[in-house]
């Protein structure tokens, strides 16, 4: 099985590396790149993302045909692509980090900040938190409800059809913290960063 | 809920793990790729390296350790010392780094907090503040690894930093720092309840308690430990466990 990181230039993905390395042991054949060719024929994507919305929107747009690539992998070959952080808020139509930006349109919904209730809740909200599973997930396969994942965001994905949230994690409001809708997967927090629990969420994702 | 985070640090110093009183005296412990990884398997929330000496010396040294540890270790790791320009921070995150922590740097030239969290994103970027109490309630940033005065307001450079993009703030009491007496809680307090960002509370651990106080009384958002844990007098497990058995949420 093929497995392509999308290197595109989104800031810091040396862990998401390290830990596919670690979980893709003698399993699985790990590409880390923008070409377009090796992305068209992979069998999983993943897609990270670090820094602002519209920063990580800008990359994606400046790797010529990669935008179309990815939508014609998710969307026409349904094949199975895994957001994180600002990869997964990348679904939504919207995002409003920085200036209003549009996002990818997988699944409808919009990016916004968190609304911290005035200060009485720190942002970013950054540490271990615990997930709240929703419905079954595949990549929680064997992952107990409620644990705990490390989050680093200020921004929430706020999607339409409410069907798709996967999990969601608590603070100031129930953040929604995964999604999956068919092939495609979303963990707003870091399975990278997250210990033994994280490795196997990334574990089960390659062995989809 | 949030958990509060438990940091072991690690100073090192020519590729080795050491730790001062007062900045100064340095002790021998151990190797720093060993050490994160027992801290990592040992429920470590996060790994902070210091790199104590990086300031005159060559940086290669910091960057294999954090390469080698990146490897093994699967929770977040933030590393300082001696960052002084764009190309450092992008080589210590090539490297495996998630967070770097700017000290001197930043008290210089705010501006560079900025350019920095601009380019990488406020998550990865943390300002460490060594602060000392100079009278009533004020306190001094100071710089070089404690040595100059700075003239700085501890608060209102905080502030400052929070506007400037930092997403951490890792603060110091020099006065604290060492001595095994307990955080410098009013300095914590001071700080925490004027910012919106993370404060991780540094210096003058040597009792369960005193990472209580840090959490409870101080406000803060992480404590950092270095000596409690690296002689082996507690674990990871032991904090954990009395934090929990004291009504404090933390990551079990």
């Amino acid at each position: 099985m093929n497995v392509t990181i999308v290197d595109y230039q989104s800031g810091n993905i040396s862990s998401v590396i390290n830990s596919f390395t670690e979980a893709a042991k003698g399993k699985v054949n790990l590409e880390v790149t923008t070409d377009i060719n090796k992305i068209k024929f992979s069998d999983k994507i993943v897609l990270p993302g670090q820094g602002s919305f519209r920063s990580c929107i800008n990359s994606l747009n400046q790797v010529k045909g990669l935008v179309d690539t990815l939508k014609e992998f998710v969307i026409t070959n349904k094949k199975p692509l895994l957001g994180i952080c600002v990869g997964l808020q990348m679904f939504a139509d919207v995002g409003y980090e920085e200036a209003e930006t549009n996002g990818l349109s997988w699944i409808s919904g919009k990016v916004s900040k968190i609304d911290n209730q005035k200060g009485k809740f720190k942002l970013p909200h950054i540490g271990w938190n615990e997930i709240e599973i929703q419905k079954e997930s595949k990549i929680f396969k064997d992952i107990k409800n409620k644990s705990h994942m490390y989050f680093v965001h200020s921004y929430e994905f706020i999607p339409e059809d409410k069907s798709v949230i996967s999990a969601i994690t608590d603070y100031s409001s129930k953040i929604v913290c995964a999604v999956e809708k068919d092939n495609l997967f979303g963990t707003q927090f870091h399975p990278e960063k997250s210990d033994k629990i994280g490795l196997k969420v990334i574990d089960n994702f390659l062995k989809l | 809920m949030l958990k509060n985070r438990i940091i072991p640090c690690l100073d090192v110093k020519d590729g080795r793990v050491v730790k001062g009183i007062n900045f100064l005296e340095l002790k021998d412990a151990g190797d720093p790729v060993e050490q994160a990884k027992i801290y990592s398997d040992g429920g470590a929330d996060e790994i902070c390296f210091l790199d104590i000496t990086a300031s005159n010396e060559n940086r290669e040294t910091i960057i294999d350790i954090v390469r080698k540890t990146a490897k093994e270790c699967f929770v977040p790791l933030t590393v300082g010392g001696g960052v002084r320009t764009i190309q450092n921070i992008t080589d210590l995150l090539l490297a495996g780094a998630d967070k770097v922590s700017i000290n001197t740097t930043a008290v210089k030239n705010v501006e560079f907090v900025k350019e920095a969290s601009k380019k990488f994103g406020s998550q990865c970027i943390v300002v460490a503040i060594d602060a000392k109490k100079v009278s009533d309630n004020k306190w001094e940033v100071f710089t070089h690894g404690g040595t100059n005065k700075t003239g700085i307001d501890a608060v209102e450079f905080s502030k400052k930093v929070e506007e400037n993009g930092a997403g951490e703030i890792l603060l110091t009491s020099m006065d604290k720092d060492g001595t095994k007496s307990g955080y410098d809680v009013d300095l914590l307090k001071k700080i925490t309840s004027n910012t919106n960002i993370p404060v991780i509370a540094s210096g003058g651990v040597g009792t369960l308690d005193h990472l209580y106080d840090g959490i409870v009384k101080g406000g803060a958002s992480a404590v950092l430990a270095a000596s409690i844990f690296h002689y082996g007098e507690y674990k990871i497990k032991d904090v954990k466990e009395y934090l929990n058995s004291k009504n404090v949420s933390v990551r079990l």
